[in-house]
Formats: C-alpha cells, structure tokens, sequence
C-alpha cells in the first residue's frame, strides 16, 4: 500500500451536554472518542455506522470544522492542528468535501462557473481566462459540457447538481474528498452513475476518498477498506473483501443481518438484532456495544475492549478474538 | 418525494381561481396603482421647482390668509387648493412637501436598512459575544417607544431634515437586524456556506459573496416595507415640532400648523396634507406586500 | 390463486391539470395490478414516477389539482372512485391503513401515545375504560413496544424515530385492515432499525393476513419483502412480475438496468449506469417515455407507444423488444 494520505489518531471530541452554572461542563457528549483511521494515496476508506456514531463529527474535525478535545490528525505527515499562513491555505486547497444534498450544496444565486471556481479564486491569483479554462477542465471530468458555467443550479437535476460539487471538490490541486454520504440523495438510477463516476475519476487522477455512509453495499463497493464505527468507536476496520467475507465483530455483523438482500433468494430468517443505539450522553460500560450484543460476556460490560489485529488483515475491538 | 411538494403547488394554483382568485387578482394589480401613485409623487417631487406655482414658503402675493378651495365660495382659481394662515398656497407646499417625504422616507429606510443588515448579518454570522451585544441592544431599543426616543434624539442634536433621517434610521434599524440575523442563522447551516468555509475563504469573502445575496430579497421586501413607516414618524415628528423647521413644507408640519384652525372649520389645511400622507404610505405598503409575494421563492414559479 | 383479490385495480389514470385545465399532467397512465390478501406489492419507482399518485388514488388523498379520469379501484368488490369522501373516509383508517415516511407528520405531538393509538377503537369500535387501555397495549405489543404500560402516557417527542415508525404502524393496525399502504416507511430509519421494522411489518403480516403495498425505491426492499413487484416509469407500469422472475429475468431495459445499477453486498463489479435523468412528466418523449436512456432502443420505440406483452412466466412488460422475442419464438 503507498504512503498514507490523512493519519487520524486517538481523535476525541467531546461536546458539553449540560453546563453548571459556574465553570464547566457537568456531563459530555463523547461524538468521537479515540478514533483511528488512515487513509492512503489513491485509495477510498469507507466509515460507516448508523446516526449518532460520530462519522460526521470525524469529518468535521478533518475538515477543521471544528478542533478535536485530543488527538491527532496528519495529513501528508504534518499535523494539520499546527498549521497556520500558506500551509494552512495549502491543506485546504487539498482537502475537499461533497455533501449529501446537492440541493443545500450550490448557492441559489451564483452560476455554476462561479461557484466551481470559488477555491481558486480564494486560492490562486489566476487571470479570469486561466480560471475559465480550469473550471471547463473539471466540467468535462465530471461528465458535463463546459458550456454550462454561465447557468444557475437550479437548471439541473440532482445527479448533475451532485456532479458540479464533485467538479468544484476537483478545480485545486485536491488529494483527499471527503464524501458525506454523496448518493443518498440520489434518485437510484442516478446513484449508479455517481458512484462509476467517482470510481474512474480516482483511477484517472489519484485522489484518495474517505466515503461516509450507513449503506453497506454502497460503502463496500466503492471503498477498498473499511471502517465500522458504534458510538464514537472504530469497532472494525478491514479491507472490503476481508470485512465483507468474514465480519468478526457482532455489531459488524448485525450490519450485515441488516443490509437488504440483492435477491429475494438471499432472504435471511435471522432476526436482525435487538434495541436502539443508546444516547451518547449515557454509554453502557465496558463494551459500547454489550447491551445489544448477542454474544455478550460478563467481561464486555466491565471491560473496554481495544483493537487488535484480526485474521485476513485490519483490527477488531471485541472481547471474542482476545 | 418530489411529486409532492410539486403537487401541493398545483393545488395553491387551483384554489387561486376560485374564491381566492378575486383577492389574487387584485393583489397582481395593486401594483400598478402603487406605481402610479409613487411614479407621479416622485416626478412631482423632482419637478416641484417648475410645477409648483409659488413659493411655498411665502405667502402668495395678493392672495388673503384661509382661502378656501377654488371650488368654494370664496376660493380663486390662482390658489386652487386654498391658502393657509400665513397666505401661503397649499397646493405649493404640497408639492414640495413630497419631497421631504420621499427624501425622509427613502433615506431613512436607507439608513435603518444599511445600519440593520450590516448588524444582523454581523449577529448572525459571527455570532458569541458579537451576538449577544447586538441582540441586548436591539432589544433595549425595541423597549423604547420609537417616536418618543426619536423626540429625544431630534430635541438633542437640533431639528434639520438630514439630522430627521439619521435619526429615524437609527430607530427602525432594530426590525431590520432581527429578520435578517434570523435568516443568516439558517443560511449559515446552508451546505454551501460550509463548502465555502472549508474551502478557506474568509468571513468578509463569506458575507460578500453567501450571506448578503441571499438576504437582499428580505432586506429589499423589509425596506419597502419600512419606507411607510419612515414618512408616518417623519409626518409625526414634524407635527410636534421637532422634524424638519418651518418655514420647510413638510405634510407633517402642514399638520401641525393648521391644528388651532382645525376647528374653525379650515378642513382644507388639514385634509390635504393628510390626504397625502394616506396616499403615499397605502402606496408604499402595497408596493411593498407585491414585492414580498414576487420575490417569495415559493411562490414566484407560480 | 383461488383467494379472493382484496384490491383490483384496472386501467387506472389520474392526471392533473394546471394553468385552469391547460396543461395536464399524466402522473398515472393505465395502472393495472391485483392483490390478495397476505401478499405484498412491491411498487418500484424513482421520484417522479408516479408510484406516490397511485396510492393516494386508491385512498382517494389526492391533492385539489388531481382528478382520477379513468379506470377503476375495486377494494373489496367495491369501486373506491365512485365513492364519495364521506364513505372513504370510513374506509381509510379501518379498512385501509397508511403507513407514511415520515412519522412525526402522522402524530400529533400534543397527544400522548395512548390518545393517539386509542382514537379508532373509541370512535369506530365505542371502546370505554379499561377495555380500551388493554386494547391500546395489546396493540402496542403488537409493534414490540416494550413495557406499553409506561409508554403510552408518553408523547412522541420522547420517542425514537424507529419507536415513532412502530406507533404508526399501531395507530394502523387499530382499525384491523385488510390493506395497508406503506410509502417509503424505513427511508429515515437507520439499518438495523429498518430491519427490525421491515421483520416486524412481516411477522403482522402472518399474524394477520393483512394485504400490503409497499412503495419504495430500494430494490434491496423488494427483495427482502415482496411477492410481487410492479416497476413504474413516467406515470406508467413498465413491468410487473412475481419477485423471482422479476429478479432471475427482467423483461424491460429499464428494470434490467435498476437491477444493474444496484451495489450488491461484497462485488464489485461496476455498477450499471442509467444515462440521463428521469423524465419530466410535463412534458414526456414520444413513443416509449423511457427511449432517451434506453439502451436497447429500437427506431420503433420513438414513436410507437409498446402495448403490454405476457411472456408467459406470470410477468407482464410494456416494451417492444418482448414483440421480437415472441413473434420469433
């Protein structure tokens, strides 16, 4: 595997739930509680879990939405909560994010042309005609003509619209996106489109995806590795093949009792599993997942378990494998 | 899904043709009659120097004090309207009263409005303690009465038109900040402000080219809205002496002047300036409530 | 099969007019299918696709623009659109239940759990006092909702969004349907969550014999839930067959290329795209409404409008390339 793109480690963010009247917090919200990820040049690491896991906090503290309680996050070997003048402005010219609804994502009352270009008009001091030039480039990767500039958003559909955000993530010089969930939007027969799309432009330009979703079978065809998040955590990490043939931890493996047959065929009578995510304001001791879990052993409730290396590559958090 | 929203707009069109159609219809046409009223009073006001007869702020020569209407026994064709109690024509001070008004009107609701965005949009957007100043203060503004803190400010720096509409701008400001940070607070959630923070641009580039287009169309429908307001404190203040000075023709001094005649049955120096002030706030509210229909993306694709 | 149909539903249209009756938009064009009790109807379409209009047609919900023109809705042996609002609305919530996607616009938040649940059994069924707590709980035992006893004096706000989902599903379950319309139910709900209400909607279904439309858009739905699937495109049914043959043999392109374009769990193989984006119902193609993104287009599909052809192995598909097949065969 080449050299790893975004290193995320220990992240933790914690946001106070209620206050006391004098001083700090009384209880926290634990988002993000020890995450570890790693993302490698040219490759898509999926995050998936359901809401509530903290996926989109991890996101927002990558894309320095918001600043991390503890914990690192290195990009391209630098730790991005030191940066500061033209390194800064640098890390956010390679760090892009497409967002679920292309709806909310393109301003009403710019042209399309404008709003591919805003980074490169915060970025660089290219002339009006260079910029023209770069924004029809992108157009093109993305599957549009580059005559579309001069129109509104409002002229195109979801699937294009989702494409014009994918094409603004792309105008700078971009090594990672940060694709929030980028299909859920879609009309189906449109998601297809988007995901072969995002696909080629990987091969053809090298960026690296880290892929947010709660569908399994879309995260697992576009990642080449994955990881599972419960309540903060990374319970599970593998490459997508190894998650997909053997899914070790039990939450994992609820996801996939959960995960909707391709084919009526593989209709499954196991029920899927019991209770809700608890509220992170409250987490159940030990093993965030004990309460829930069908496997569940006196030790999951007192102790917490760590990652550890499971069989056919990446980590597992559970108390089964010790 | 979205047939449904579609659908339901389909619906709103249809009830549109039935009882509500007469109110729709009116409502498409109210326009026209305010632009007819404001059109006229603007060219009024821009061509009072040749329209006007006299001096309106001498009396007419040879003209008696309290001639009524050319209509009226007594009245004289050479001062249609009747002449006040200094001689003066009415008619004249009329017309360049509409200057003051649109002047004050305008300019205040440029003045409120400039003040207002810029403060709701730095209370939105920025937010903490920034926020919390404005909104303590707007909210100890909305305590105060508004005419009585405007007789306040005006009886402190002297009256003068310019000052009357500094003043007046600095006491409608308030509506202006609290619509508009409310609608920052949800355009700031808006995904392509986000994009736009992450993608690093700065807070002024942010404001310029996110916040402020987007919060034109309220803040346009909100002037349009303010500007009868405007003329009504302007008329007010004038009226208690404190607006624009005499020996100006101003609508809301004509008031003032004719209130110990008003009872003496020289209906015709009250009627008229008040007739004008009717006029011209009916006019602006009805331009204003268009606006707002128009420019309401819900139902500007109707 | 030998039960009898809980709902026939033949040729029906619904088209709305706009701009006083000068544009006219058909949003369902000819929709025929059939259902019996037990079983459940997949109905498949992107946004747009008129899958929606179908059912508000059935329960006579359509917006003030909407008119049904054409066909007929035979619930029960009677005919639904000769129905005044009056006697539908005696229908829907007894005898036909509507399950929407999202729960919070189906309940009240001033309202407990129990006055919401309890309302048909006290209106339609005149239950008093004890009978009707016991029968609110057996019907929120029914939905899995643990301890009732407690959760029914609560208000939906202190709910879940799947726990919501499950109050709904009782609130229909109050009048004992024989048909329940379920709109997108799971699209807000987290996996593990939708399978947990898909496996409950399931297990009512044997208890009950409860007849059951489920309209979605996730063929992965389908797969885990029905027995039949209708595929709706542009206001029209392109296709529809029993789940396995719909699945093993898709007749029409655009079927074939919904299947294509859907991630399986653990391949990856390239998805199939669709090209272009669904149709504007305002202002459709000429011929087959799905020609512009078909890949099997034929110069016949442009300007000839394909009739439904009965391959024989119990599907039925508007598409002339199943003319070819059959007159060849």
């Amino acid at each position: 595997m080449s050299s790893p793109v975004l290193e995320v480690r220990a992240l933790k963010k914690y946001f106070p739930a209620r206050r006391r009247l004098f001083g700090g917090a009384a209880t926290w919200v634990k988002a993000v509680d020890g995450v570890d990820i790693t993302v490698h040049a040219g490759e898509t690491l999926g995050l998936i879990g359901e809401s509530g896991c903290g996926k989109t906090t991890t996101s927002k503290l990558i894309l320095l939405q918001e600043t991390p309680t503890a914990g690192t996050i290195s990009f391209e070997g630098r730790d991005i909560a030191s940066l500061q003048g033209s390194d800064l402005m640098a890390y956010r010219r390679a760090v892009q994010v497409v967002f679920q609804d292309p709806f909310s994502s393109l301003s009403p009352r710019m042209r399309v042309g404008d709003i591919i270009a805003e980074p490169l008009e915060i970025h660089t001091d290219l002339a009006r005609a260079a910029i023209d030039e770069r924004v029809g480039t992108v157009l093109e990767l993305v599957g549009l003509a580059p005559d579309v500039a001069p129109l509104f958003p409002h002229e195109f559909s979801g699937g294009q619209r989702q494409r014009i955000a994918i094409a603004r993530a792309l105008v700078t010089d971009t090594r990672l996106i940060v694709l929030d969930e980028p299909v859920s939007a879609l009309d189906v027969s449109v998601r297809a489109q988007i995901i072969t799309q995002l696909e080629e432009l990987q091969r053809a330009l090298g960026v690296s995806y880290l892929f947010i979703g709660h569908d399994l079978a879309t995260v697992a065809h576009i990642s080449h590795r994955i990881a599972v998040m419960y309540l903060g955590k990374i319970v599970e990490t593998a490459a997508s093949d190894a998650l997909c043939a053997r899914p070790m931890h039990p939450y994992t493996q609820a996801l996939f009792a959960a995960a909707l047959p391709s084919h009526p065929d593989d209709r499954t009578e196991t029920k899927a599993i019991t209770g809700e995510v608890p509220s992170a304001l409250s987490l159940p001791s030990g093993c965030r997942f004990h309460p829930r879990c069908p496997s569940a052993m006196p030790v999951c409730s007192q102790i917490e378990p760590v990652l550890r290396p499971r069989d056919g590559g990446g980590e597992v958090a559970c108390h089964l494998y010790d | 899904m979205a047939t449904i929203p579609a659908n339901t707009r389909l619906a709103a069109r249809r009830t549109a043709s039935g009882w509500l159609g007469a109110l729709v219809k009116a409502a498409r046409e109210a326009p026209l009659m305010a632009v007819i009223i404001l059109g006229g009073l603007v060219l009024v006001a821009l061509l009072a120097d040749l329209i006007a007869p006299y001096d309106p702020t001498l009396p007419v020569k040879g003209a008696e004090m309290f001639v009524p209407p050319f209509w009226m026994e007594g009245g004289s064709v050479a001062t249609p309207l009747g002449t006040d109690f200094q001689g003066r024509d009415i008619l004249s001070r009329l017309i360049y009263g509409a200057r003051v008004s649109l002047v004050v009107g305008l300019m205040g609701t440029l003045v409120a409005g400039g003040i207002g965005t810029a403060m709701g949009i730095l209370s939105g957007y920025v937010g903490g303690w920034v926020d919390q100043i404005i909104m303590r203060v707007t909210d100890a503004w909305l305590a105060l009465p508004a005419i009585v803190f405007a007789i306040f400010l005006a009886a402190m720096v002297g009256p003068s038109m310019w000052n009357i509409i500094v003043i007046l701008g600095a006491v409608y400001w308030t509506r202006y900040a609290r619509v508009i940070r409310g609608e920052v607070l949800t355009l700031r959630e808006r995904d392509f402000v986000k994009l736009a923070e992450i993608a690093g641009a700065s807070k002024l580039r942010v404001i310029k080219k996110h916040i402020l287009p987007n919060v034109m169309n309220t803040a346009t429908v909100l002037a349009s809205l303010t500007v009868g307001v405007v003329i009504i404190a302007e008329a007010s203040l004038s009226f208690l002496g404190v607006g624009v000075p005499p020996p100006q023709p101003a609508w809301g001094l004509m008031l003032s002047e004719a209130r110990p005649t008003l009872m003496a049955g020289q209906w015709w120096l009250t009627v008229f300036p008040g007739a004008c002030i009717l006029l011209i706030v009916l006019a602006t509210q009805l331009f204003g409530d268009w606006l707002r229909v128009r420019l309401d993306p819900q139902t500007r694709n109707l | 099969m030998a039960r009898d149909a809980v709902l026939r539903v033949a040729d029906l249209q619904t088209h709305f007019f706009t701009f006083g009756g000068a544009r006219v938009v058909r949003a369902v064009d000819g929709v025929s299918f059939t259902l019996h009790a037990g079983e459940t109807l997949g109905l498949v379409g992107e946004s747009g696709s008129g899958k929606t209009t179908t059912c508000l047609s059935i329960v006579g919900l359509l917006p003030r623009a909407g008119r049904i023109v054409g066909g007929s809705v035979l619930f029960e042996g009677a005919d639904l659109t000769r129905k005044s609002q009056r006697e539908l609305r005696r229908i829907r919530g007894r005898r036909i239940a509507v399950i929407l996607q999202d729960p919070m616009a189906s309940l009240n938040p001033l309202f407990t759990i129990f006055r919401q649940v309890a309302e048909p059994a006290f209106f339609h069924q005149h239950l008093r006092g004890r009978s009707l707590r016991e029968r609110v709980q057996s019907l929120l035992r029914a939905v899995r909702i643990p301890s009732p006893e407690w959760r029914m004096r609560e208000y939906p706000h202190q709910m879940s969004g799947g726990m919501r989902q499950r109050i709904v599903g009782a609130i229909a379950l109050a009048g004992g349907p024989r048909l329940v319309i379920a709109d997108e139910p799971t699209t807000n709900l987290d996996v593990t969550i939708q399978a947990q209400y898909l496996d409950l909607l399931k297990d009512i279904q044997r208890e009950t014999g409860v007849a059951l439309i489920f309209v979605t858009h996730n063929l992965g739905i389908v797969a885990k839930m029905c027995d039949r699937v209708a595929v709706m495109y542009a206001g029209k049914l392109v296709e529809q067959a029993p789940v396995r043959e719909l699945f093993d043999a898709p007749k029409h392109p655009y079927t074939r290329a919904l299947l294509g374009s859907m991630p399986k769990l653990g391949s990856k193989e390239p998805l199939y795209s669709i090209r272009g984006h669904p149709p504007n119902l305002a202002s459709l193609p000429s011929g087959c409404s799905f020609h512009p993104r078909c890949p099997d287009v034929m110069p016949r599909c442009m300007t000839e409008e394909p009739r439904d052809f009965r391959p024989g192995d119990g599907s039925v598909a508007r598409c002339w390339l199943l003319d070819d097949v059959l007159t060849r065969s």
